[in-house]
């Protein structure tokens, strides 16, 4: 893979700057947060009827070889081995000190086969460390095909519909967290019933030079162009954390709130013994929602206070743009980490009002 | 380009100033809320607050980020635009009209000939744009 430092653009850019983007530097590479319809536009077109994302941005690595289950399932926090074909897991990538490097989708996409899908900006410490790993293995190889490929995540309750026309009988057949090969608009591609919006929707993977012609084609479908900006409100809405922000190394798993996601009965996995004393001994602080009850935004990086002490601090927070509210994530001390108990932000001076919710703050099935 | 209003002045800062007798009303300019994007918040001093030219007057926040609103004019604020806080979205919707955001007592006229005529402003964002 490449290691160079400079700006990375994927191919769909020429389509966002005719689009009228505003473009971003996000992990090394120039993406865009927005379209000229504005971001709450855009989440809100996703919530109703459907959205386009360029996430061609995110580490795509191959696994392949009889032992790429085993080493997959060595790295990683869920049971790969026994991961069917064609079927996803949401996992975690733990330091031996049971630290998140990273949170991961794998995809068993046939029986020596698996495609990991990595955030961007890890993608620079992954792949070195899926390379180390990979040196207890005999039969095992790695293939970075980030570049080689684009991702278009296709999201929101009318996606199955266009969808269905450039790939007629493929949505139906494709359950959540499933993955199949398809014909796209005649393109060869993977298309998965995956996504991080909280909506139901699709990932499609093809090669970089189809790019152009499959994004086109979705948006004439009638699905709007949408950039990080909303992404990130829709992430934000369904409590799904971002690596960085919500979660980090020095963040483990328990204390995240994606324990379902740790699997310690299963074999051999690196931060497995770490993880086995915190499930045993408990955390001392948790990742909550909140949504404002005072006015005012809290932002990444604002301090949590009870009784004019601090017990924590915020890792998300803004407007959302389904819910008439402002929401965030945060730590705060176990004790304070119920539902409905109170909690002061300071935003920049003003200490505002906020309760913990229960999470996800949106949900497509309970509606809001 | 854009029918900018000609009966104000501009500030670098992007704000602008309508006088009316001695008092002006202040809001953002177009290219502000263009630039912002969606306008979600809005947090504005209270009546009777001491404002000075180019100091700090309040903060506006769009979906990603926070920008500090700084006033054009010095004096005091006699009236804040209340309606506009449940509102945000009028910055983005009409920033010339129903988006002004403070009344202020000025208290040196002389302020505005420190500011830039409609024209003078659209030159300046041409600069900006290179």
């Amino acid at each position: 893979m490449s290691t160079t430092d400079s700006l990375q653009r994927t191919a769909l850019y020429p389509a966002h700057l005719a689009l009228g983007a505003r473009m971003v530097l996000f992990a090394g590479w120039e993406m865009p947060i927005q379209y000229p319809r504005g971001i709450l536009a855009e989440a809100r077109a996703v919530r109703s009827s459907a959205g386009i994302f360029d996430v061609s941005h995110m580490g795509r690595i191959e696994i392949t070889g009889r032992d790429a289950p085993a080493l997959m399932d060595l790295v990683l926090t869920q049971d790969v081995m026994g991961l069917k074909e064609g079927r996803a897991r949401y996992a975690l990538l733990c330091t031996e000190e049971g630290g998140i490097t990273d949170d991961v989708i794998i995809y068993r996409l046939g029986p020596d086969h698996l495609l990991l899908v990595c955030n961007a900006g890890n993608r620079p410490a992954v792949w070195p460390w899926l390379q180390r790993c990979a040196g207890e293995f005999n039969r095992v190889d790695l293939k970075d095909t980030t570049e080689a490929t684009v991702m278009i995540a296709l999201q929101g309750p009318q996606t199955p519909a266009i969808l269905e026309r450039l790939a007629p009988g493929v949505a139906s057949a494709l359950r959540p967290f499933a993955i199949t090969r398809a014909q796209v608009a005649g393109v060869q591609a993977l298309v998965a019933r995956t996504g991080y919006t909280g909506e139901d929707g699709f990932e499609v993977m093809a090669p970089a030079q189809e790019g152009e012609r499959l994004w086109g084609l979705l948006i004439q479908g009638g699905a709007a162009p949408c950039g990080l900006g909303a992404r990130d409100v829709l992430r934000l809405e369904a409590a799904l954390p971002l690596h960085g922000h919500d979660m980090d190394v020095s963040t483990n798993p328990f204390e995240a709130g994606l324990e379902r996601f740790v699997n310690l009965q299963k074999g051999r996995f690196l931060g497995q013994q770490a993880l086995q004393r915190v499930h045993a001994n408990g955390v001392a602080r948790k990742l909550v929602g909140f949504v404002m009850t005072g006015r005012g935004i809290a932002r990444s990086g604002c301090s949590i206070l009870s009784n004019g002490q601090a017990i924590g601090q915020v890792t998300s927070g803004g407007p959302s743009a389904t819910l008439d509210k402002n929401i965030g994530l945060g730590y705060v001390a176990v004790e304070h980490a119920q539902p409905g108990a109170s909690l002061i932000i300071d935003i920049r001076g003003n200490l505002v009002e906020a309760q913990v919710v229960p999470l996800p703050f949106y949900s497509r099935r309970r509606g809001l | 380009m854009t029918d900018r209003p000609t009966d104000r002045r501009y500030s670098r800062e992007h704000e602008w100033v309508l006088t009316d007798g001695g008092t002006a009303l202040v809001g953002i300019t177009d290219y502000a809320q263009a630039e912002l994007g969606d306008v979600v918040f809005l947090n504005l001093p209270e009546v009777g607050a001491q404002v000075t030219q180019y100091g700090k007057l309040g903060e506006v926040e769009s979906v990603k980020a926070v920008s500090d609103l700084f006033s054009p004019v010095s004096g005091e604020v006699v009236e804040v635009h209340q309606e506009l806080m449940e509102h945000p979205e009028w910055v983005n919707e009409d920033p010339f009209g129903k988006a002004w955001m403070v009344r202020v007592r000025m208290s040196d006229r002389a302020d505005l000939a420190k500011l830039m005529t409609a024209e003078q402003y659209a030159k300046f964002l041409e600069g900006l744009e290179h």
